[in-house]
């Protein structure tokens, strides 16, 4: 249960940062850490004590395995973090190109 | 399991780092250090395929944040109406943790997951597929669709990223 | 500080690189074909493989890596991986198999070359995502040094 709490201040610090900050890659860092948190979630949900990786040895008889499907489904998701990650940063590069600064609050001459 | 929670600890000590210090270059290597701790979790939680794929990725991840936002870097100072700001969002978050905390107990406790559809993965899994490796066999073979949604998201971004830094086509202002 | 004009980092960095990148590619390449055994697979291995070029291109500069290893050929390996994925789908609806094993079974399983799509499958993930990461990187740091003036 605990586990749970601390994972969840994890995510409520990442997304502290997006809402705080002026800085648009302290955003990109913020959204990185909120990932971080919810791909250990989906680990903690599915462990079983006392378990074992889910891959099957040549003469060993296994019994106790922890569960490999949320291991799959978050296997997809670091990879696909970091194609988010990678485009928000060529967003990032080409607004300093037009603006010369990373500052969101002078971002704004969006025309209609 | 008092392993991982030391790691859970070291790894909100750092991103509280990585949030307040105000050098990009010392939060983006404390972000690494954050990463470094998710991939040593995922040993601890007997994911050995996460761990290697965490890694290389948070290294991936890191040489790019470095690699394109290195010289940009700009200082500034907080503007007025701060500490209001500050107080409605540290509101928002000690509520979002509390509701978190009464729809946590629903869950099944920690180390007794409820195997409903992955006992039949981890029974039928080498006969049916002939693949030692259980992941490999779930991520190839019963869930491989979502295999080409990732491929196919991963394709975009490469795509998206190779149009938004071009040179040709742009319109030159005079 | 002393910076000379050519490109790349230090004697050191060179030196070193010049005797590991090989390995590293080796290893992915290990990791990508032992996926189906031990931990590792496609996504791991590909992104190892980008890595080492990678590697070559912060130690010696941008243009000692992109003689070997150019941007069109990169977008090329990407989408080849990619329409090898999509061909061996689409083989297997041909008898009913949706994204499932048809190559059935003919050696023991823990053998190298055991199960017959699943191999294939993970050299052409490893292709898409060495690819794709590889292009992504060099669009991203190559400088654009005439566009700094206009804009």
């Amino acid at each position: 249960m605990t586990a749970y709490l601390l994972c969840l201040v994890l995510f409520s610090i990442g997304l502290y940062c997006i809402l705080r900050k002026r800085n648009l890659i302290k955003i990109i860092i913020g959204i990185g850490i909120v990932e971080y948190a919810v791909n250990l979630f989906f680990i903690l949900v599915g462990y079983r004590t006392g378990g074992r990786s889910p891959i099957f040895a040549r003469d060993q008889v296994i019994t106790n395995m922890v569960d490999p499907l949320p291991q799959a489904l978050v296997l997809t998701s670091i990879v696909i973090g970091l194609a988010v990650t990678a485009l928000l940063v060529a967003i990032a590069i080409r607004i300093y190109e037009k603006y010369g600064t990373f500052d969101i609050t002078k971002i704004n001459k969006l025309k209609g | 399991m008092l392993e991982i929670h030391l790691l859970l600890i070291f790894m909100i000590a750092a991103a509280i780092i990585a949030v307040r210090v105000k050098d990009l270059l010392s939060s983006v290597v404390a972000v690494g250090a954050a990463g470094l701790g998710l991939s040593l979790s995922f040993l601890v939680l007997k994911a050995p395929d996460l761990a290697i794929t965490q890694l290389v990725v948070e290294i991936l991840c890191l040489v790019i944040l470095i690699r394109a936002t290195i010289k940009k870097d700009l200082p500034f100072s907080a503007s007025g109406r701060w500490f209001f700001n500050t107080l409605i969002t540290l509101c928002f978050l000690a509520i979002f943790l509390g509701a978190a905390y009464f729809s946590l107990k629903s869950l099944p406790q920690f180390g007794n997951a409820v195997m409903r559809v992955s006992g039949i993965y981890v029974e039928n899994g080498m006969i049916q597929t002939g693949s030692p490796n259980i992941i490999s066999a779930i991520i190839l073979d019963y869930r491989g669709y979502d295999t080409l949604g990732e491929v196919t998201v991963l394709f975009t971004a490469a795509i998206g990223v190779l149009a938004i830094v071009r040179k040709i086509g742009r319109k030159r202002e005079t | 500080m002393r910076h000379s004009k050519e490109a790349g980092m230090t004697l050191i960095v060179k030196t070193v690189t010049r005797l590991t990148v090989g390995l590293i590619l080796l290893y992915g390449i290990y990791i990508i074909f032992n996926g189906h055994l031990s931990p590792g697979g496609g996504f791991a291995g590909g992104v190892i493989m980008a890595l080492s070029f990678i590697n070559i291109m912060l130690a010696f500069g941008k243009e000692a890596a992109l003689k070997k290893f150019n941007l069109s050929s990169a977008q090329l390996l990407a989408s080849a991986g990619a329409l090898i994925f999509l061909l061996l789908a689409m083989i297997g609806f041909i008898d009913g198999h949706f994204f499932s094993n048809f190559f059935f079974k003919n050696k023991l399983p823990f053998d190298l070359l055991s199960e017959g799509n699943i191999p294939i499958y993970e050299v052409a993930i490893s292709l898409i995502v060495g690819g794709g990461l590889f292009a992504i990187f060099v669009a991203l740091v190559i400088e654009h040094k005439a566009d700094k003036h206009s804009d």
